[in-house]
């Protein structure tokens, strides 16, 4: 029998692997990606929850929380779609110009 | 004992997977990393006699939103990447904030202790199986919450078709961009023939 406590160590080892990777990288991507290993962590602290109180309202909270991560993943890769297209647009706008 | 060799395991490669998604250069590598610790936490998952659970992480995380991630990084090129300016200017300052975070949140776990036990013991949930116990709690108790959480896919459905379709003036305009681009290579060429 694993103890609570180790579930918990480990969920929160990962959230902060996320919250490092969140304030370090640049890539747009990388960090939406960041933003679903906290989600993890904090699903594994949910469900470890919900087994050693004996209820599955952490399950379903869980749940929920991939509802939510799957949610936020589509419309923030849609705005990282729009921000690289209106970028790319300007960037070449300021190539034309350099150019004279 | 089998069990807990199995947990330092995942512990382990979660751990190490999850450092290097945040720190490999190449950000496939990185998807690939994730896809990696999402396998693991499925694994955590089993141990905790969450069945379905590993399931729905396996399918909806590791086959459905890491493809999703996989597609949007092969549609923006990789050698121009999106880059935002960061939030902290110095990366150590990230990573001591993260670090202290993780000491402060160690230091206090010792102190937790556990609530009231509900219904669903062990036991309960074996004589049910784990889905329909899951599928009873969600379709009585949390009703209401389910229906909102299908809205919210909804939402993002439209959201997400919204954002990513292009108009009709950024259509002319990318292909007069298309049009225009072969431009510079020539001008390289002209440079480097004088």
């Amino acid at each position: 029998m694993i103890p609570l406590s180790w579930y918990m160590a480990l969920s929160a080892i990962l959230f902060c692997i996320g919250v490092c990777g969140f304030l370090t990288r640049r890539n747009v991507i990388i960090m939406f990606l960041s933003l679903e290993l906290m989600l993890n962590g904090v699903n594994l602290n949910l469900v470890a929850l919900s087994h050693f109180l004996e209820s599955l309202r952490g399950q379903a909270f869980t749940f929920f929380i991939i509802t939510v991560a799957a949610a936020e993943a589509a419309i923030g890769l849609g705005i990282a779609i729009a921000l690289y297209r209106s970028r790319r647009s300007v960037h070449v706008d300021t190539v034309n110009q350099l150019k004279g | 004992m089998f069990i807990q060799i199995f947990f330092g395991y995942c512990a382990l490669m979660i751990t190490l997977s999850g450092i290097l998604a945040i720190s490999l250069r190449n950000p496939v590598h990185c998807v690939l990393m994730v896809l990696v610790l999402f396998f693991h936490m499925a694994g955590l998952y089993l141990t905790l006699n969450a069945e379905f659970l590993a399931a729905v992480q396996i399918i909806v995380y590791a086959g459905a939103i890491l493809v999703l991630y996989l597609f949007v990084l092969f549609l923006v090129s990789l050698r121009e990447e999106l880059h935002l300016d960061a939030f902290i200017a110095n990366p150590w300052i990230g990573r001591v904030i993260a670090g202290g975070l993780a000491a402060a949140l160690l230091y206090v776990i010792p102190a937790f202790t556990l609530g009231e036990k509900g219904v669903w013991s062990v036991e309960a949930i074996k004589q049910v199986t784990h889905t329909k116990a899951l599928g009873q709690e969600m379709y009585s108790t949390y009703l209401l919450p389910f229906e909102i959480g299908g809205l919210i896919l909804l939402v993002a459905l439209i959201g997400g078709l919204a954002l990513a379709r292009r108009d009709e003036g950024a259509t002319e305009a990318n292909a007069a961009d298309e049009a225009t681009t072969p431009l510079p290579a020539q001008s390289d060429h002209k440079e480097a023939a004088q």
